[in-house]
């Protein structure tokens, strides 16, 4: 199964925070991914690098990975996700678990 | 009063079939049994071209002897057959067009066959008559569509040719009535012959003629979902369900489909659902197959009554121990029947809830693909606001009033509405769009020359959709606009999602006609396997207390 690598910056306009300490959640099981969000000085930006089995869906990533970030203010974070078919809902769902966990919120 | 050779004959229809039966008496022995290896020549002594001929083809159970007999026909003799059957899921139904032994179809599901319906539609091997649901098909077996001639299948007969169809009872009643009280002709394959049956289902002398088949007819574990393989995603949707919708409006009866978000909700009727009070407010009494993922709530309390379409493999002593939950015969054993299933699906229930593979813009929603003609069974005719109800419950009545411009279609007067809610994530398997712009069963009507798009359950129909963003209680809405609308606001990263306003889906959580997860405090981090009352088939074995005996192919520990 060739694996696609997408990567891309996202810099929001307002004020943002990062996380304390790494952390890693989800396993790559059929229809899941694993996400791993470390803090990361990028002069605010979040950088984020997808490896999936899946191609064409590149637009779809950024805007939930979007909706992710604005909704919580990230920035200073490198995000790294390695995916097996996990739909968007699914991907959300394991992005806000990791925020989350990483906050304590 | 005299009579005179010109005077109207009005047995034709008995005069007919006792000609045909005495063809075929040679073959025909003491208990009405025949042997197997007469039974083609059986079904051409009895069979004549152009007749209509029902293969009883459940969601389940299926004349699969019968059927694969009735392929090796002399087709110089029996052609042109109209089949007209609930389901055509087994390859040898579609295999009598491409033989010439059948031409036209009117059915209500296709299952695995769908994409071979189109097909020989498109090249005019197959006339089809109507996709149907379950309830019109079994009331058109009663007007105007009755078999000649039907194949039937059940477990056991008697030595006088009584018949046992026990656990899967399904269709056959229905089959059997329409055909024999018409002067038709019933033929039944069994899986054996015995002295004695453990109650008998349908009288010998509605049966002309009985075989021993061969080896068991072919079922179909259909309702079981492995708790193993629900996902989180699942859960929170399930959650979503049972505090905006179950706990809302306390929906007490209620079918489930068969997707794994219902699955989801079964196992969390023990733990969340006990969490939020919902113990004999919510899902008391339901029409639905055993399914398995939903042994943790019987076996809690939750559930009074379980009336089955037809059964579920494995179930059989689990359902045998608890009578005061399912409807069992003096034997014991399980009595399904899909008719009154579906009758009580249609008029009875307050909440339909279910998933599909896309809903549009305006929320009409079809599992039906660009090139298969597959059919929703009986989803529409629990899928839909049955207008010929007038009995009242708390929660019909709710949900009724809820609706801002009912006044607009009759006036000041009262009514209720039932519950129809379709849970879906907003993309689907291989990242397919769940909300699009235009159903793929425009494009079907298209392919196979249908009068009308299938849907599975019209727009206006559907209160409730459910996703991952939340709830659109589209009941709540003024006209259609507001309705798509709030079906924007919870499409996700959809085509149909991306243009929802912001300003618009924020005065709609305003209003109470959407709320996402935060709205409803639900909490994402709880949407977690843990939550699950059973977490695998095992757990439902050891919650069974040993009784239920799953499939060697869920067998995975």
């Amino acid at each position: 199964m060739a694996l696609n690598t997408l990567e891309f910056d996202l810099k929001l306009d307002e004020v943002t925070h990062s996380i304390d300490t790494p952390i890693h959640l989800g396993v790559v099981g059929s229809g899941d991914m694993e996400v791993l969000m470390e803090p990361k000085d990028l002069k605010g930006a979040v950088s984020v690098r997808i490896v999936t089995p899946v191609a064409g869906f590149d637009e779809l990533w950024k805007r939930v990975v979007e909706k992710f970030v604005s909704e919580t203010l990230l920035g200073d974070v490198h995000l790294e996700i390695n995916d097996n078919n996990a739909t968007p809902a699914v991907v959300l769902l394991r992005l806000r678990q990791g925020f989350a966990e990483a906050t304590g919120e | 009063m005299s009579t005179n050779s010109t005077e109207k004959k009005w047995d034709r229809r008995s005069a007919d079939t006792a000609e045909r039966l005495e063809a075929a008496s040679r073959y025909i022995g003491p208990g009405k049994q025949f042997k197997p290896e007469d039974t083609v020549a059986l079904l051409e002594a009895v069979i004549r071209a152009g007749d209509r001929v029902n293969i009883e083809g459940n969601n389940q159970k299926q004349a699969d002897f019968l059927a694969e007999c009735l392929n090796k026909v002399d087709k110089s003799r029996i052609h042109d057959l109209h089949m007209v059957q609930s389901a055509v899921p087994l390859p040898v139904h579609l295999d009598l067009f491409e033989n010439g032994i059948a031409k036209k179809l009117d059915f209500a599901f296709g299952g695995p066959q769908a994409g071979r319906v189109a097909k020989f539609i498109s090249e005019g091997k197959l006339e089809l008559g109507a996709i149907h649901t379950y309830l019109e098909l079994f009331g058109r077996y009663f007007l105007d569509l009755t078999p000649k001639v039907s194949l039937i299948c059940a477990y056991k007969a008697d030595r006088e040719g009584n018949l046992y169809t026990g656990f899967n009872t399904e269709d056959t009643p229905t089959i059997v009535e329409a055909t024999k009280f018409r002067q038709g002709i019933v033929i039944a394959q069994v899986n054996e012959i015995v002295d004695k049956l453990p109650r008998v289902d349908i009288p010998a002398d509605w049966i002309d003629a009985v075989v021993e088949s061969p080896r068991p007819f072919f079922i179909e574990p259909l309702f079981t979902r492995d708790p193993g393989l629900v996902t989180e995603s699942q859960i929170l949707l399930a959650m979503l369900c049972l505090k905006g919708i179950y706990a809302e409006y306390e929906v007490k009866r209620i079918n489930h489909g068969i997707g794994f978000l219902t699955s989801a909700i079964e196992l969390l009727l023990p733990t969340y659902g006990e969490e939020l009070g919902l113990k004999g407010k919510a899902c008391t009494h339901m029409i639905l197959n055993p399914h398995p993922t939903m042994i943790p709530a019987i076996e809690s309390g939750w559930v009074d009554t379980i009336h089955c379409f037809g059964g579920e493999l494995g179930m059989e002593k689990y359902v045998a121990a608890r009578p005061d939950v399912f409807f069992t015969g003096p034997d014991g054993t399980l009595r399904s029947n899909r008719a009154y299933a579906q009758t009580a699906g249609h008029y009875a229930l307050d909440m339909f809830i279910g998933g599909t593979l896309q809903i549009d813009k305006y929320g009409n929603s079809s599992t039906a693909t660009a090139s298969r003609v597959a059919g929703f069974g009986g989803a529409p005719n629990m899928g839909c606001d049955a207008k010929g109800r007038r009995h009242v419950t708390d929660s019909w009545l709710k949900c009724g009033k809820e609706m801002p411009t009912l006044d607009r279609q009759i006036g000041n007067m009262p009514r209720g509405k039932r519950l129809v809610v379709q849970g879906v994530e907003t993309f689907g398997e291989g990242r397919a769009p769940v909300f699009v712009e235009e159903l793929d069963a425009w494009k079907l009507a298209e392919n196979a020359n249908l009068d009308l798009p299938p849907v599975m359950i019209y727009g206006d129909d559907l209160t409730h959709v459910v996703t991952e963003e939340g709830i659109a209680y589209l009941n709540r809405c003024a006209d259609i606009d507001a309705r798509m609308a709030a079906i924007r606001a919870v499409a996700g990263y959809t085509e149909i999602g991306i243009k929802a306003n912001p300003d618009e889906t924020r005065q709609l959580r305003e209003a109470g006609i959407v709320k996402t997860p935060e709205d409803l405090g639900v909490d994402r981090s709880r949407a977690n396997r843990s939550l699950l009352a059973a977490r695998n088939i095992r757990d439902l074995v050891s919650w069974s207390g040993g009784l239920y005996n799953p499939p060697a192919r869920f067998r995975n520990w």
